[in-house]
């Protein structure tokens, strides 16, 4: 009865399994994944041609830690007050705790139902299957999996083209001054970058502008955004609202439900929000493990992730938000790197994002980071001065 | 059997702060920790073969600057996911004003 049922064996759900084991848990675990592979990364799936298969740990691994793995299982139906998960055959589980980290998956606009998306390895050699010299690929939402996908395939010899419909690429994500070296750099690649021009139809093969253009392609793949998997929490009658509603230890609306990873809103500083990253996913699967376990700590994890295209990397560190001011901090001494990053009205840093060849801009992306954490006021004209050494503030701090 | 090969000169890794040195078709991070000791591994994070030279020292800690897997430097120990395989060690000292690393 003490089971722990996990429903979702990505990054986050395994990450929690290993976790329970670690900190001493002596139930059953029982781990439910709906894909048939063993539980992989899936930042590699936009970053090269032939996206290789690596296991998150080995299926020894899984056994060892006696986490009972059942692959190509799909959750049907929970029930709260049962405490029991009823599979797709029929067959029901029950559980003392569970956690349901199902991920999210890709958004669809009407009509493309018949567009590439990306979200398995599968979808991936499907994408890249698609791939190859001269095919031309119409590439809808210039988002990070857009961006890595243009990359990827115009690295591979195909004709891309990525459309837009907001002012710019990466609005969500980075400042400006940040996407305009993405956006530059992909032209320079020979990308065709469309932005700020609303999109009217798109089929599987083309896309109507709302200006009246009209692009056909061998292939379009849409990167409009992620949706939550939360219908299994509707169903069930937990809170969802752009994301399966948790609080600060990651446990859902109903008793001994808690929810993790890209399906679940959670408190950050005050603000409840959802994050789509594999590092977000890590960390949150280790803290609900550890909430499940009895710890109950908040959650203080910044928010973090990093993008490759083409020999660029770039790494975000906390959540740019619109209200305050963006600051330069130089373009690094040898000239091809770029940081900027925000402060709040009372100095605390608030987000940082850099971009640079290779991991030249790790080191102060992870500094910015340990004083996003750190929360304290800082002196905002001191830390866009690139000879002031982050380290000294973070000692300081 | 002992097999010291020069790295560089005693300054010139800062204090906690890590440098890339190749070697005979090998590449190694060479480490000065807070207290001024100096310390080498392999230079390839055991998660994805990425260069653990442009990552973050703190303290006793490498972070490597791809996917934060964190080592303890002194022991090559793997400190917790998504690394779990320790790094290699090697011997360092100074002498003479030059740091050494002993490759055996």
């Amino acid at each position: 009865m003490d089971d722990i049922v996990i429903i979702g064996a990505g990054e986050c759900g395994v990450r929690a399994a290993f976790t329970l084991r670690k900190l001493g848990f002596e139930g059953r675990i029982v781990l439910f994944g709906a894909e048939t592979m063993v539980p992989y990364e899936r930042p590699p799936l936009s970053k090269a041609k032939a996206p290789e298969h690596k296991p998150i740990a080995a299926r020894e691994a899984f056994e060892e830690a006696q986490i009972d793995l059942r692959l190509g299982v799909t959750v049907r139906a929970i029930d709260t007050r049962a405490k029991t998960v009823t599979l797709e055959e029929g067959a029901s589980h029950s559980y003392g705790k569970l956690l349901i980290a199902t991920g999210a998956r890709a958004r669809l606009f009407p009509g493309m139902d018949d567009c590439l998306t990306l979200r398995t390895h599968e979808d991936a050699e499907t994408i890249m299957r698609h791939v190859e010299p001269a095919a031309t690929i119409g590439i809808v939402g210039g988002g990070f999996i857009g961006l890595e996908l243009a990359a990827t395939a115009v690295k591979a010899g195909a004709d891309v083209t990525v459309i837009e419909a907001g002012p710019r690429i990466l609005g969500r994500a980075v400042p400006e001054e940040i996407a305009r070296l993405v956006h530059e750099r992909h032209a320079a690649e020979g990308v065709t970058l469309l932005t700020g021009t609303g999109v009217e139809t798109v089929r599987a093969t083309g896309v109507t502008l709302s200006d009246g253009r009209e692009f056909c392609f061998d292939k379009v793949i849409a990167g409009v955004g992620a949706l939550p998997n939360t219908a299994l929490a509707e169903d069930a009658g937990l809170d969802v609202e752009n994301g399966i509603v948790v609080d600060g230890s990651f446990q859902a609306s109903a008793k001994d439900v808690y929810a993790a990873g890209d399906c679940c809103r959670f408190p950050w500083r005050g603000t409840p929000v959802r994050l789509e990253s594999w590092k977000a996913a890590q960390d949150q699967g280790t803290h609900v493990a550890e909430a499940m376990m009895g710890t109950l700590a908040p959650y203080e994890k910044v928010p973090w992730f990093w993008s490759d295209q083409y020999d660029l990397t770039l790494q975000v560190a906390g959540l740019f938000d619109p209200r305050f001011q963006t600051r330069s901090r130089g373009a690094g001494a040898a000239g091809d790197t770029h940081i900027v990053f925000q402060c709040d009205t009372a100095g605390k840093l608030v987000a940082a994002a850099g971009i640079g060849p290779g991991n030249t801009v790790a080191k102060d992306i992870k500094l910015f980071e340990k004083l996003i954490e750190k929360n304290a006021p800082l002196d905002p004209d001191a830390l866009a001065d690139p000879s002031h050494n982050l380290k000294t503030f973070l000692k300081a701090a | 059997m002992a097999n010291w090969i020069e790295v560089c000169a005693e300054g010139e890794i800062e204090e906690e702060d890590v440098i890339r040195f190749d070697h005979d078709g090998r590449t190694f991070a060479v480490y000065r920790s807070p207290d001024d000791a100096y310390f080498a591994t392999d230079g390839l994070c055991t998660h994805e073969q990425i260069h653990l030279a442009d990552g973050l020292v703190m303290d006793e800690v490498i972070e490597c600057p791809k996917h934060n897997g964190r080592f303890d430097y002194r022991t090559g120990e793997a400190l917790g996911a998504p690394v779990c395989v320790d790094l290699k060690t090697y011997p360092a000292k100074v002498e003479g004003g030059r740091v050494l690393i002993d490759l055996g």
